[in-house]
């Protein structure tokens, strides 16, 4: 409770520029988090410097600036690192985003080692970026994707993952915390048992870094993937966290510039971790952004950050329930930083549009994840997601609107 | 708030809440399924003709308020319309939603014409025409089955 009375929120919504913006004539109320976060000056400066006076190409030029730019560069892997308490920079691979950090591990570990009679798991709630990717390297192998099912209040069934985990199994892909739901799956559970067979284990962490302190050595885990912009850093910039041991043994995802040592069109020598799979000019200014993001929520504390988002998501639920004929979808155990709901009367686009004239931004729809809409068969849900800079006063907004909206449609 | 009141007017609202011929057709003449795959709005529209003219088209399925009171509001306008006019009404609902050079007022559209505050709203343009799309396509199915006969 202290750590969440010393929480100046206040202070922090100051960093955010954006929050003082109107939404048509009302302040902004801005609980799309878990799409994307907003950016505090402190990213925004940490860019604006860098191509105000620091700009350059990395890792090629003997001139100042490029080494320079390289310094930062590297300098938002070694916060990366610290964040997710790799065990060495090279373990650090910047990518576009999550999506392009699991569709890396499927092509470049999973397919070379998929064959026919194979199975890769995931799980019913997987955003469709922990889906797709998988099923195309299935296609690819011939192996096969199976899924393990979630009950009624949103849960992995544990006991099920137990049963489908079996000597066929070859690679186990999970969410941390489900987009769509709010739940926080039992990762380190699921990947002890994973390792007891030998099975590999990817972390879809997209929704969970904002929220949840990970170590991504305490849990073991294989690969761990997220994203910069739902981290109140810049977008077009991501993570992939893997072992070297995986990691030095998988082919290079693209082929081009940096990732090589030399180059002859009898043979191409690849370069070293991580560079190996950053093919191309990086997205430099992203990957320094991100790194002054990091650096912001650390001075912050992401514990402290996570109780107070847990007090908005306790707050929030009680709220939304005592309004009649909304159904919260998502009751699991344990919940992390957002609430998916749905009202009797109201679709969830009309409750979109009828909130967004109140300046409270959420999100609707089925928020990349059909097989859970199907799963709770709803066309769509409403979700409220939160951010670091979100108060109890924000929630009696949305609540507020919401009882508007139902007047209006009742 | 104004502009919501544009949006969602007391004939959508009430269309929304009370749908017209919101049921299936028993072996229609032609049917088709409509998607917004965006916001997982799902129509399906059943259509019978008879001697050229639309003699009972409705629809069921899923929608946000839009969607489906531009679905109620269509079958009503639609019924006793030739081929032709009903074609021809599409293309106007149609040509005063999306094109930024027309006016609406200008668009002879009737009572449709409390649909056309969808405007101010350009995310929620699809909504109010997924079910046109799909009559649309019903009867571009027909008549392409009695072309190729
Ligand atoms: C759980 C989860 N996984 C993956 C993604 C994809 O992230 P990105 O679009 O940044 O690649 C998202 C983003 O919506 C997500 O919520």
């Amino acid at each position: 409770m202290n750590n969440v009375a010393q929480y100046d929120v206040e202070s922090i919504r100051n960093d955010f520029p954006i929050l003082g913006k109107k939404i048509h004539g009302n302040p902004l109320v801005y609980l799309d988090n878990a799409a994307s976060s907003q950016h505090p000056v402190q990213v925004i400066n940490a860019i604006k410097e860098l191509y105000e006076s620091g700009y350059s190409n990395i890792h090629r030029g003997v001139h100042q600036l490029s080494q320079d730019a390289t310094k930062a560069y590297e300098n938002g892997r070694a916060s990366v690192r610290g964040f997710v308490n790799a065990d060495c920079m090279h373990e650090i691979i910047f990518t576009s985003g999550t999506t392009e950090s699991i569709n890396l591990v499927a092509q470049s570990y999973a397919r070379p080692l998929l064959k026919k009679g194979d199975e890769v798991l995931i799980t019913h709630m997987e955003h469709h970026s922990n889906i797709v990717p998988w099923q195309i390297v299935c296609e690819q192998t011939g192996a096969e994707l199976r899924v393990v099912p979630i009950s009624g209040r949103g849960e992995l069934e544990m006991d099920r993952f137990a049963a489908l985990l079996s000597e066929r199994t070859k690679m186990v892909a999970v969410g941390h915390v489900s987009n769509a739901l709010g739940t926080v799956n039992p990762i380190k559970e699921i990947i002890d048992q994973a390792h007891a067979l030998n099975v590999p284990v990817l972390v879809d962490g997209a929704q969970a870094v904002p929220h949840i302190p990970v170590d991504v050595q305490a849990l073991d885990c294989d690969f761990y993937a997220f994203s910069g912009h739902k981290l109140y850093g810049p977008t077009g910039i991501g993570v992939l966290y893997g072992k070297e041991k995986f990691l030095s043994k998988m082919p290079p995802y693209k082929g081009g510039g940096d990732m090589i040592l030399s180059v002859s069109f009898e043979k191409t020598e690849y370069n070293a971790l991580p560079y190996k799979f950053e093919a191309g000019t990086p997205n430099i200014a992203g990957a320094i952004g991100l790194g002054a993001a990091i650096e912001y929520i650390q001075s912050i504390g992401l514990g402290a950050i996570a109780a107070h988002e847990h007090g908005l998501l306790e707050y929030a639920t009680s709220k939304l329930r005592d309004i009649e004929g909304l159904r919260v979808i998502g009751e699991a155990d344990q919940k992390a930083g957002l609430i998916s709901f749905v009202l009797d009367q109201v679709h969830p686009h009309d409750i979109g549009t009828m909130l967004d004239m109140e300046g409270v931004a959420i999100r609707t729809g089925h928020h990349c994840a059909q097989p859970v809409m199907e799963h709770f068969k709803v066309p769509a849900t409403a979700r409220a997601s939160f951010g670091m800079y979100n108060t109890f006063g924000e929630i009696d907004v949305l609540a507020e609107a919401l009882n508007k909206t139902i007047g209006m449609f009742a | 708030m104004d502009n919501l009141r544009e949006l969602y007017q007391e004939v959508i609202l009430d269309h929304n809440k009370n749908k017209r011929n919101y049921r299936k057709i028993e072996n229609p003449d032609s049917f088709a399924h409509g998607v917004n795959p965006l916001c997982g709005d799902q129509i399906d529209v059943y259509l019978n003709l008879r001697d050229g003219v639309v003699e009972d088209v409705s629809f069921d399925g899923q929608g946000c308020a839009i969607c489906t009171s531009s679905a109620s509001m269509m079958t009503v306008a639609l019924k006793g319309k030739t081929e032709a006019d009903a074609h021809a009404l599409f293309e106007s609902f149609h040509h005063a939603l999306t094109d930024d050079e027309v006016h609406p007022e200008d668009v002879p559209l009737g009572k449709l014409k409390v649909l056309t505050g969808v405007k101010e709203f350009p995310v929620r343009v699809k909504c109010a025409t997924l079910a046109w799309h799909t009559f649309d396509a019903a009867l571009k199915k027909v008549q392409d089955d009695i072309s190729t006969e």
